[in-house]
């Protein structure tokens, strides 16, 4: 979308995503001239609202040069455990009050994967894997298995908050969810984190070189626990963002989308190696992501491609950089 | 007389009952250039580690300006103006360059948000202070490793930098690089700041240092005045005697050619490379870090791909870019970095060696004699000598002397015709590096042919029959070893 | 240096030196203490007879990312392949039901599943040994792909109505020991021989160890690597059949919790996740102390969820124990 204003730069995957989307919208708008309507944007936007936090808290991780597949168990615990305590003990608590406490409550488990990656130097794909049990199994186990369909009045009040509402010509209605502005927010937060303070800074410096970070001074446990517990707060305000629109906290829900959640943000140019990652790579990979999900079947693609469609986009948008850094690898000799 | 800037008392340390620094003693006054010299091994990055905090000393006293400090750690010694520039930069390849220069800086000055502008000032001015040009927005991975060299440079100087230590600073630097480095060396000097050059070879920075101090095994042998040393003293003292032994007996003239290299090509690496190797002959490649050397040594074994050009080895072609097809023609290659590309550090030393002979003693299934493989690789241990307690501990467990054998063993075990060197002594004890020398000489005598790529002029001298110099890519010059001098090489080399 | 200062080192600070011996440590008292706190239960044959048909289609998958690990690589794939190629063999199974007592469409439909594991890991092996693609990308997309033929295939519905033959894999016993943990230990048993036995063995853990040095020592990597993920797929297969032949139906979602399962198994079971170590019997202590745990815990009436919540901070644990063990040493 935006590549068109920019010069096109093909090394960088923000442009091949960005020119895969304009090609599929086309490729939409041509079979199904229904398809540019405000009613496919809003569900665009409303899809991307849950997967761009997902998204943002998936890409700090890989900046600093880590993993972590844990957010999603993260979410779930979070929005179950906080419907349940606030239903139980806090009925009063406003809107705001409830997306701040579902965010502490995902710190305080961030800050677990924190504690044994920065403190006890464990691999970060490994601990989060192992956290990701623990958190599904204690809240399965421990807490509850069923499906909390009365939630709290603040979440309540949380889902019913609407940006825009309209109805289309054909008589279907079109709506943007008041959480869109708590995405775009997150987006906004970060990218100053990122690039307008010296912690975020540390975290791309940590993800360049762990080694010269420590040699200059940068406190390295200090800035993953950081990450970690950023990512857990991101991961617990998705959590009760999700719950409050669909108007249900269902503890099977969300797990399970990580994976696609890296893949959205390495489509977007972030590496595994860490270093790199833009936020706009970010928000384009969700953006085809979602867009897949949504609309391929307006392409003439039953919806049961999505998951090939997607899986052979993933190889694409990894394999062409792979690709063309081994070439030049080659050539550099 | 007033507080010298930096100064160590018998420091000690040992790792696991090994002594890397025995009771060195040291000091550095505000202004003065020093030079730390060492063969490596001799505990000159140990001395480095502890100024820095990054390492405890056991025992002993390290004082700045006089107060005699606790335990270090990298924000003390930062913060007392001790700045390390180590060999491999540690810079951030993803960020740009004034962020690379500015970082440490505004980390120590505590500052929370980013400060973009500060922050290009602060590059500029500090870029300016030492008279060089670099873009500041590139990323530093896209840098060469002369204004990389040049971005360490500023980001020590952008703190309050008071004692700049230099590990290793001229490996990478052609002759032109080297006086745009010692011209700024003379200014920080004028400003006050004091330089501690750490290195193996320093005969280029002798011009600008007051103080020279000599390390062996980890102990002090010599010390004094720069005046008093020169490129020969130098070494005699960093290795304990004069230099290395003779050169080899000549080839006689009816040598045959065993390999013929004609116009190899690599854009961007080295450009028409002609060259014929004899049996039983020993040829020197020599060059900077930079010229190609290695880039050559790649493409002759088959891992980067030559864009053209043929390697004939006993009047057959070799297939260029595959070092499969290398190793099975009879090319074998000792690579520069035993520890990244040479060994397989947490594997077993036998295997290290069995590694290379897996498809002679597999049977059609690929099922192995066990016993066979490892009983060969055994015997190697023994023929060169390699000492160790037990054959199946990890082959990190081995000195830098003993683990370049376990590579030699490797390739010596395939019966290769070409053996490629790259480096061969580099982190070798002193009294393995003769005897490297000596397996050298031996394997020449057996007919092989053996190629020595290194920029260890002494070496290059004592082992090889003939001596070819590689310059920005291309063959430059070729000597008669025993023709030409040390001194004379060096200045063909890097001018 | 250790081995020095510890002169004379006992019986059991001996055992527990390797992450095997601790490992064989954790099976057994975990045995032990299962057995003791619901004796008529748990030692109940039927008890026993059960946790061996449970246990073998994720150990199976264990193996897999096993060799994979080795390498420094991991397999995301494994339960999108064994899925769809459970799916290729019941398809064949039921359209080809009436011919004769099933055994040759059985042994037809095993062959084929089998092949198209193979020609899956092979798609794998070129992405990451050709293209040069990261294992965990390039196995999470391959892995959405084999997934969204199974579903495309099916359009999501599960595949069923098998020839009797079929249930021989998953349900049958052979001399009173379960089919399934006779295929596991001889495919263990394979796989640990070819670890240890063969050149391929030793160059995949080379390799892992140090990708730049076996480059440098004239290892074929790419056939290496190229053949190690067709073993992984064909493995996987191999899972995706006994999945079938014991749920007696096919489906394109089945087993998803195994992915992460698997790799818990091979890490758990000292399998170094950056590459170079790893040994399949630690992998098997594992995957009996899993099991024991799990079965354990439904004996004394333990909610289903609890075997994750234990499997992961037995993960945890363990991770904890071995850097708590090593970081002196490091040091």
């Amino acid at each position: 979308m935006k590549a068109g204003a920019m010069k096109l730069d093909w090394t960088r995957n923000e442009t091949l995503v960005a020119l895969v989307i304009l090609g599929f919208c086309t490729a939409a708008a041509i079979s199904d001239p229904g398809f540019l309507s405000l009613a496919t944007l809003t569900d665009l936007l409303r899809g991307g609202i849950v997967l761009g936090i997902f998204a943002v808290a998936a890409l700090i991780v890989l900046i600093s040069g880590g993993i972590d597949v844990s957010f999603t168990a993260v979410a779930a615990f979070t929005m179950y455990v906080t419907a349940m305590i606030l239903n139980a003990a806090l009925p009063w608590l406003p809107w705001w009050a409830a997306l701040a406490f579902g965010m502490a409550v995902g710190a305080c488990l961030g800050a677990v994967n924190g504690v044994l990656i920065a403190f006890f130097g464990l691999p970060t794909l490994i601990v989060t894997l192992g956290t990701m049990s623990i958190f599904r199994g204690t809240m399965l186990t421990f807490i509850g298995q069923k499906q909390i369909t009365t939630l709290p009045p603040g979440m309540r009040d949380f889902g019913r908050m609407m940006l825009l509402r309209g109805e289309n010509a054909d008589g279907s209605f079109y709506s943007l969810h008041g959480a869109f502005v708590v995405t775009v927010l997150v987006v906004m937060l970060t990218w100053t984190i990122l690039h307008r303070t010296m912690l975020g800074r540390q975290i791309f410096a940590i993800g360049g070189s762990e080694e010269s970070a420590r040699r200059i001074g940068i406190n390295v446990r200090k800035v993953q626990f950081f990450v970690y517990i950023y990512v857990g707060a991101l991961a617990g305000l998705a959590g009760i963002i999700h719950a409050s629109m669909a108007r249900v906290a269902n503890p099977f829900d969300l797990v399970g989308l990580e994976l696609s959640v890296i893949a959205a943000v390495v489509l977007g140019g972030a590496r595994l190696a860490g270093g790199h990652g833009t936020l706009t790579g970010t928000i384009l990979g969700v953006a085809l992501i979602v867009l897949v999900r949504n609309s391929l079947i307006v392409l003439g693609i039953p919806s049961t491609w999505q998951s090939v469609t997607i899986g052979c986009l993933i190889l694409l948008g990894t394999g062409l950089p792979a690709w063309q850094a081994k070439r030049a690898a080659a050539r550099a000799a | 007389m007033p507080d010298a800037l930096v100064t160590l008392d018998g420091v000690t340390k040992t790792y696991s009952g090994i002594t890397a620094l025995d009771g060195v003693s040291l000091s550095i006054a505000a202004g003065e250039a020093v030079c730390l010299a060492g063969e490596n091994g001799s505990g000159k990055s140990t001395l480095i580690k502890i100024l820095a905090g990054v390492e405890q000393a056991d025992s002993g006293r390290i004082a700045f300006a006089g107060q005699t400090q606790g335990p270090l750690n990298p924000r003390l010694s930062a913060a007392a103006g001790i700045k390390v520039i180590f060999q491999d930069f540690s810079l951030f390849p993803n960020l740009t360059v004034a962020e690379n220069i500015a970082f440490s800086a505004e980390i120590g000055a505590g500052a929370r948000l980013y400060r973009r502008a500060r922050i290009r000032a602060l590059a500029t001015r500090t870029l300016e202070r030492i008279g060089v040009d670099i873009p500041l927005n590139v990323a530093v991975e896209t840098l060469s490793v002369a204004h990389k060299q040049l971005v360490a440079i500023c980001r020590a100087l952008a703190t309050e930098a008071r004692l700049i230590i230099m590990d290793e600073p001229t490996t990478a630097l052609t002759e032109r690089e080297v006086r745009v480095l010692l011209d700024i060396i003379r200014r920080l000097k004028a400003d006050g700041v004091a330089v501690l050059f750490v290195s193996h070879k320093l005969a280029e920075v002798l011009e600008v240092c007051e103080h020279v101090v000599v390390l062996r095994n980890g102990q002090k042998v010599a010390e004094g005045p720069a005046s008093d040393f020169d490129a020969a003293s130098l070494t005699r003292h960093m290795t304990g005697r004069d230099v290395a032994g003779a050169p080899p007996a000549p080839l006689p003239a009816d040598a045959p050619v065993l390999m013929q290299v004609d116009g190899l090509n690599k854009d961007g690496a080295c450009t028409d490379i002609s060259f014929t190797l004899h049996a039983g002959e020993v040829l020197g490649i020599s060059g900077l870090l930079g010229s190609g050397r290695t880039a050559l040594a790649k493409a002759l074994f088959g891992l980067v791909a030559p864009d053209r050009g043929s390697i004939t080895l006993n009047g057959k072609r070799v297939a260029t870019g595959n070092p499969l097809a290398a190793a099975e023609a009879g090319i074998g290659y000792v690579p520069e970095d035993r520890l990244t590309e040479g060994l397989f550090l947490t594997q077993s030393i036998l295997q290290n060696i069995a590694i290379g002979r897996l498809d002679a003693h597999g049977n059609g299934a690929g099922v192995l004699d066990l016993p066979a493989l490892l009983g060969e690789a055994r015997d190697w241990l023994t023929r060169l000598s390699v000492k160790t307690a037990n054959p199946d501990a990890p082959v990190r467990s081995l000195s830098g002397g003993n683990q370049q054998r376990v590579v030699l063993a490797r390739w010596m075990a395939r019966s290769p015709r070409v053996l490629i060197l790259n480096g061969p002594s580099v982190g070798v004890d002193v009294g393995s590096k003769s005897e490297i020398h000596g397996i050298i000489a031996g394997l020449a005598a057996q007919g092989l042919g053996v190629i020595v790529i290194s920029d260890d002029l002494p070496e290059v001298l004592a082992t090889c029959h003939r001596v070819l110099v590689m310059k920005a890519g291309r063959i430059t010059e070729e000597f008669d070893a025993r023709a030409v001098s040390e001194t004379e090489l060096a200045h063909r080399l890097a001018s | 240096m250790s081995a020095r200062s510890a002169a004379q080192p006992s019986a059991v600070s001996r055992l527990t030196a390797s992450t095997e011996g601790r490992l064989a440590v954790i099976a057994v008292a975990v045995f032990l203490g299962m057995a003791l706190m619901s004796p008529d239960k748990f030692l109940s044959v039927q008890n026993l007879t059960s946790m061996a048909f449970q246990f073998p289609e994720f150990a199976i998958l264990a193996l897999a990312m096993t060799i994979t690990m080795l390498t420094g690589g991991i397999d995301l794939s494994v339960v999108g392949i064994a899925n769809m190629t459970a799916i290729i063999a019941a398809l064949i199974l039921t359209r080809a039901t009436g011919s004769g007592d099933g055994w040759g469409v059985l042994a037809f439909a095993l062959s084929a599943s089998v092949a198209v594991g193979l020609l899956a890991g092979l798609f794998n092996g070129i992405l990451i040994a050709k293209l040069g693609l990261p294992p965990i990308l390039a196995t999470l997309g391959s892995g959405l792909i084999f997934t969204g033929i199974a579903i495309a295939m099916t359009g999501g519905s599960a595949v069923m109505g098998f020839p009797a033959a079929t249930a021989w894999i998953g349900n049958s016993t052979i001399l009173g020991i379960p089919a399934p943990v006779i295929l596991f230990a001889l495919l263990a048993i394979g796989i640990s021989l070819l670890l240890t036995r063969t050149g391929f063995g030793i160059k995949l853990r080379m390799f892992g160890a140090n990708p730049l040095a076996a480059r440098y020592a004239a290892i074929d990597i790419d056939a290496m690597l190229i053949r190690v993920y067709m073993l992984s797929g064909a493995l996987a297969a191999v899972s995706g059949m006994v999945v079938m032949s014991r749920a007696n139906s096919a489906k394109a979602d089945y087993g998803s919790s195994y992915l992460l399962l698997a790799v818990l198994i091979a890490v758990l079971g000292g399998v170094n996740p950056y590459g170079g170590y790893g040994r399949v019997i630690g992998v098997v202590l594992a995957v009996l102390s899993m099991q024991f745990l799990s079965s354990g815990m439904n004996m004394l009436q333990v909610s289903n969820f609890a075997r994750e919540l234990i499997w992961g901070t037995l993960l945890i644990f363990v991770m904890v124990m071995n850097t708590w063990r090593t970081r002196p040493r490091n040091a």
